[in-house]
Parts: structure tokens; C-alpha cells; sequence
């Protein structure tokens, strides 16, 4: 399938076909739920805005924000898996697998539950700082040993680091039972109820996040080729990960402090992005982006549906599609032979 | 006199060397699991001088005890020391098969696969059948999800590598399945539920305690049994496999010792995280590498982490009684990366 999009020319194409299938899946984010909506109301709505018309309440008060936020988190999660998968050389890796969701969600629910913190500014810088710790204990516990980084051993680092903050996750819920039910959307993870507010202190640091991940392709690109190679070319190798590490950090913690813990979509996206147009990172981060802010759209549509009258967290629609593609790929091998 | 004892059967089939050093450290551990005993019984809301439990266990106490010994501590403690045998010896087996120290019930979905089972029977059922049950529902979600993972795995036999990376996906679907069941029930249900899922031997009774103890009378014994695999496992498949041992069959085997052993453990004192990951660790330091050692001292080791983190659950935020699971995780979680740390060159 790499051959598919080889040239220039039909990355152009394909890159602009995914922005279609985007824009189809945003526009299907806001006309379908409990109340459906005709396109022709919902551009009415942005148009001419009327308010004793319900479905226009509808769209500007919940749909359209919702909509936003699983796009930008979509995007955000996906840049930021493949960037872990490029940096670890792992076809395992993603926030949720290596922890990093689960750290930044802890850190969360411990500042709320032992210093009252309660404004979103804080609960952003708190997910930084838990998932920058996350990250830097699996990547740490990975590459201890004498063969250095091995995929396996880092997986199971993930894992083990992922046990640890659950855990201590749960303790605390069990200590404060009120805080249960205010920090359990985060649990499940949702992008639904939430307000722009929400969104925007976090917005520049994933804006700038996904803008530094897009300067990172030709970089990457060399550092695929490994260390010893990069190096020789010129490259600080160093500086490229440490990058690398930080965009994951505020990609992976901010997309946690506004929606919680959504798993599956940095592991799927890389994976079927690579699978069509192939390995040139400065288009594969691009594809990403907009493969994930779909993808999520569309996960966020099916979870209104599926259990009606409820809606299903958005976190548990994703693993559902998601843990058949980690069997897919932990049975295909994560090294070549395998 | 010889440093190693050699037990062997007619047959040969059973076989294994142990350390006389094993056999004295099995002693002290022994000893000291006594006195973890003692002190969990005689410290609590009210204490108890221990010198006071030691003559109410040998029956000549004045009766004053009866309920607080009789009833609440001892069936805690006794499940405790139980619940973390099991969980030691079934992370042993697990760390054996798949050759990795980072192995455990609870990173392969073992665990998950109780709490799935568990949480559903929470949220569905209690009220309508006896709350009694409920360790059979989180014993059936282990041996589903173990039968799931292991079916997976296959492709031209199992390796252990495939194993574990799959426990882990399942182990995620898992988690967002417990999660599902917590968000559409009721806040009640919700509290109960993460209280089962972080561990906690809270309100355990002697039933408890007759119901768990088959299963570590029969598999720890059990699994002595393969010793001789165990020990030849250590050189990888292909020796093991030259030397006659049928490696997939009793990988087969040793699993199914390890689930039972675990997703009893599971069911009836929740998800005590990192038993099974550091208990065997502590053996092999202590007692070398010989699994019929091990077994036993991962047994003891077990026990004592758990009730250990259950006198600290129990008594260091009176009156607010902590789920266990919270402390051997919080213990075992950094001594876990010492040990990594310290072994890095292995």
C-alpha cells in the first residue's frame, strides 16, 4: 500500500482527500445525537442564529464545542503516538499503553483530592507535570539493562507504570468517595459536557505542540535511520528526542486535562497513516492529525448511539476499536524477527 | 556433608535440588511470618498486648477477646497471609514461563479479567443473589479472559513474549469494559466497586477463609510438581525442549496453576496490585534459583507483604480503614524499580 501515495503529487491529493473525510466527520458530529439535525438547520444555525430555535441551541451550546474538542484531541493524541512510536522505534506506543494518560490523571486526582485544586489552569499544568513523570519513568525503566531500549521491555515498563497510577488512582477515589463522581468523566474519559473554556488555556501549548511536531518530520526522517547515522549526518540527536519528548508530554498531558484518558487512538492512527503513504514523516504527521481528529469524530458519534438512551464514555468506544488492532500488531511481532 | 538436598521420585519425573541455605531461610521467614501474625492481631482500633493473643490462640485466654480476635481480625489476617501466598506463587509461575522479572497477574489481565467479572456482578447483581457470590463471578472473568489471552497467543504454538503483550491489550480492553460498568451505574454501586477494585480485605470472615484455602492447599503443592521444568524452563525453550520436556503442554499446565492461584486471590480480596510482580523478586534474592526454593519462600513472602499492608491499611489513618491495595502498590510499585535498577547489568 506504501506505493500507493508515493509521489508528491498524490500525497498532495491524499492529504486533501483526508481533510474531506474530516470535515465530513465534523459535519456528522453536528447534525447526528439524540436530536438529529438537518444540514440545512445546522447552517441556519451558524447563519442566522435564532434562539427559539432548540436545535440551534443545540448546535452552538453543546454540539459545535464538542465537536472542536474531539477534533483537537483526536489530533493531538495521534501526533503524539506517532511520535512515541518513532522515538522508541515501537509499534506498541502510544500515551495510554506508556502510561502517560494514566500519570497525568493521577497527578490530576491527587491535587483535587488533597489541595482543593479546582481551576482548569492548575488541572492543565498538574496533567504536564504527571505526564511528563510518567513518561520519563517508563522511558527510564525501558532502557535500563545491559541490551539498552528494547520494545519489549519498555512495553512492559508501560504497562507496569500504568498498574502503579490506576492503582493509586482508585486508592484515592476510595478515600474520598465525593470526589468519585466529579472526577470520573476523566476516568472514562469524554468529550462531552465540556465548555470552550475548557479547551482554551490548553489550546496554544497544543497548537504549538502540533506546529513544533510539523517543523520535527524532516528530523525524524534521520532519526529513523538511527543514532549512529543521524549523527554522522549532522544531527543532535539529543536535542531531537528531548524535542520530541516535550511535544509528547504537552500533546498527551493537555489532550488528559481537558477530555481524561482516551486510549487506542495514538496506537491505531501512526499505524494506518504509516500503512498508506508510508514512512516520510513530514507527511506522516500531517496524515496523523487529521486521521485522528476524524477518527475520534467518528468514535464520538458511534458512542451517542450505541447504548441509547445513554451515551457511552468515549474512552471505552476507542478501546473497543482499538485493543483488536494492539492484538493485530502484538501477533504480527514488535521487531522484524519475531 | 553436601550443600544441596536432592529430592527425587522413582521415575524421575519429579525432581529437584534445594539449598540447605533455602531450607534455613525458610525457617526465619516462617518465624517472622508467625510474629507479622501476631502483631496484626494484637494492633487496631483497640490493641491487644501480643503476649495476650499468644494465650488467647493457645485457648487460655479469658475470653474477653472472643469477638475482636475471633471474629474480626483473625479471618482478615488468615485471608491476608492466604490471598498473598497465592499471588506470590502465581507471579513466580508466570515470571518462569514467560522468562521476564516484569510479569504479573496483574499486568496480563488476570486481574482485569476478575474485575470485569466482578464489577459486572456488583452493578447487576447484588441484591438479587448473595453478595456470596461474587468470588465465583471474579474466578469466572480470570479464567475467561485467561482463556482469551491464551487463544490469542496461539499462532504455531505460544510464545511467551506474545503472551504477555497480549495480556496487556486485553488488560486495557478489560479496564475500559470495568470502566463502562462504573459509569453507567449508581454512585452506590460506583464506591463499592472501586473499593473491590483497589484491594481490601475489609469485612473478610471465616467463610472467606474455608472458601479460599483450597485453592493454595491444592495448587501451591501443585505446582511443586514441576519443579523439574521450572528449573530446566530457566534455559530458554530450546534446551528446554532438547532436554524432553513438552514445552507448550506444560506452559499449558504451569498457566492454569498460576490463573487459578491468582484469580482466587482476585476474588476475594480485590485487586492487590504488585504481590505477584515483587514476591518472587525477594525469593530469588533470598533463596537462589531453584524453583522447589522458591515456591515456598515466594509463598511466605507473599503472606507477609500482604498483611503487613494491611496492618498499615488498617491503622495508619484511624479510624479510616485503607484498601490494602493501596499500600502494596505503594511499596511495591518503587521497590519494584529499585530492583530493576539494581539489576540492570544482569
Amino acid at each position: 500500500m506504501g506505493n500507493l501515495f508515493a509521489s508528491t503529487n498524490s500525497k498532495v491529493v491524499g492529504l486533501f482527500f483526508s481533510l474531506i473525510i474530516f470535515l465530513f466527520s465534523f459535519i456528522l458530529s453536528i447534525v447526528l445525537g439524540k436530536t438529529p439535525i438537518t444540514l440545512q438547520v445546522a447552517i441556519d444555525a451558524f447563519l442566522n442564529y435564532d434562539e427559539s430555535v432548540t436545535e440551534h441551541i443545540i448546535i452552538t451550546t453543546s454540539r459545535l464545542t464538542r465537536a472542536v474538542i474531539a477534533a483537537v484531541i483526536g489530533a493531538s493524541l495521534a501526533i503524539a503516538g506517532t511520535l512515541m512510536q518513532a522515538l522508541t522505534r515501537n509499534p506498541l506506543a502510544a500515551p495510554d499503553i506508556f502510561g502517560i494518560n494514566a500519570g497525568a490523571l493521577f497527578f490530576i486526582v491527587f491535587s483535587a483530592t488533597f489541595f482543593s485544586v479546582n481551576s482548569l489552569v492548575h488541572y492543565m499544568w498538574i496533567a504536564f507535570i504527571g505526564a511528563a513523570v510518567a513518561a520519563i519513568l517508563v522511558y527510564f525503566l525501558g532502557s535500563i539493562g545491559h541490551e539498552g531500549l528494547s520494545p519489549i521491555k519498555i512495553v512492559l515498563a508501560g504497562a507496569a507504570i500504568t498498574a502503579l497510577f490506576v492503582s493509586f488512582t482508585q486508592g484515592l477515589l476510595v478515600i474520598d468517595e465525593q470526589g468519585i463522581q466529579s472526577v470520573l468523566f476523566w476516568l472514562a474519559g469524554s468529550v462531552a459536557g465540556r465548555s470552550m473554556d475548557m479547551l482554551l488555556p490548553v489550546l496554544p501549548f497544543i497548537i504549538s505542540g502540533v506546529l513544533v511536531a510539523l517543523f520535527l518530520g524532516k528530523a525524524i526522517n534521520i532519526l529513523m535511520s538511527g543514532d549512529d547515522v543521524a549523527k554522522s549526518l549532522g544531527q543532535n540527536v539529543i536535542l531531537v528526542k528531548v524535542m520530541i519528548g516535550i511535544v509528547v508530554v504537552f500533546l498527551a498531558g493537555g489532550s488528559v486535562a481537558v477530555a481524561g484518558s482516551i486510549g487506542f487512538i495514538g496506537l491505531i492512527v501512526p499505524h494506518i497513516v504509516r500503512g498508506i503513504i508510508g514512512t516520510d514523516y513530514r507527511w506522516v504527521i500531517p496524515f496523523s492529525a487529521l486521521i485522528g481528529a476524524s477518527l475520534l469524530l467518528l468514535a464520538d458519534v458511534a458512542a451517542r448511539f450505541v447504548i441509547m438512551p445513554q451515551e457511552m464514555p468515549i474512552g471505552v468506544m476507542t478501546a473497543f476499536l482499538g485493543t483488536p488492532f494492539f492484538i493485530y500488531i502484538a501477533r504480527r511481532g514488535l521487531t522484524r524477527n519475531d | 556433608m553436601t550443600k544441596f538436598i536432592s529430592v527425587r521420585s522413582k521415575s524421575g519425573s519429579i525432581s529437584c535440588q534445594l539449598n540447605k541455605k533455602t531450607l534455613y531461610i525458610f525457617t526465619i521467614l516462617f518465624l517472622f511470618s508467625l510474629l507479622i501474625f501476631v502483631i496484626s492481631l494484637s494492633v487496631g482500633s483497640s490493641h491487644i498486648h501480643p503476649l495476650a493473643v499468644i494465650k488467647h490462640l493457645f485457648g487460655y485466654g479469658s475470653g474477653e477477646y472472643d469477638f475482636t480476635i475471633n471474629t474480626l481480625r483473625l479471618p482478615r489476617v488468615l485471608l491476608a497471609f492466604l490471598v498473598g501466598s497465592a499471588l506470590g506463587v502465581s507471579g513466580l509461575i508466570l515470571q518462569g514461563i514467560v522468562r521476564n522479572p516484569l510479569a504479573s497477574p496483574d499486568i496480563i489481565g488476570i486481574t482485569g479479567g476478575a474485575s470485569v467479572g466482578a464489577v459486572i456482578f456488583i452493578v447487576y447483581f447484588v441484591g438479587a443473589i448473595s453478595i456470596k457470590l461474587m468470588p465465583l463471578a471474579a474466578l469466572l472473568g480470570a479464567t475467561i479472559v485467561s482463556i482469551i489471552v491464551y487463544s490469542l497467543s496461539w499462532k504455531k504454538g505460544v510464545t511467551p513474549i506474545r503472551l504477555v503483550l497480549i495480556g496487556i491489550g486485553v488488560a486495557a480492553a478489560a479496564n475500559a469494559i470495568v470502566t463502562m460498568f462504573i459509569v453507567l451505574s449508581d454512585t452506590f454501586a460506583t464506591t463499592r466497586a472501586y473499593l473491590w477494585l483497589t484491594g481490601s480485605l475489609y469485612g473478610a470472615n471465616l467463610q472467606d477463609v474455608l472458601s479460599m484455602l483450597p485453592w493454595v492447599l491444592i495448587f501451591i503443592p501443585v505446582s511443586l510438581l514441576f519443579s523439574r521444568t521450572m528449573d530446566v524452563k530457566e534455559l530458554g525453550d530450546d534446551v528446554a525442549l532438547g532436554l524432553g520436556v513438552n514445552v507448550q503442554l506444560q506452559r499449558l499446565l504451569l498457566l492454569f496453576i498460576s490463573v487459578s492461584l491468582a484469580g482466587a486471590a482476585v476474588a476475594f480480596a480485590g485487586g492487590i496490585g504488585f504481590v505477584g510482580l515483587i514476591a518472587p523478586h525477594i525469593a530469588r534474592m533470598l533463596a537462589g534459583r531453584s524453583f522447589a526454593g522458591l515456591v515456598p519462600t515466594s509463598a511466605l513472602i507473599g503472606g507477609i507483604i500482604v498483611m503487613v499492608a494491611d496492618i498499615v491499611a488498617r491503622t495508619a489513618f484511624l479510624p479510616l480503614d485503607i484498601p490494602a491495595g493501596v499500600f502494596t502498590s505503594g511499596i511495591g510499585a518503587p521497590f519494584f524499580i529499585y530492583l530493576l535498577y539494581r539489576n540492570r547489568n544482569m
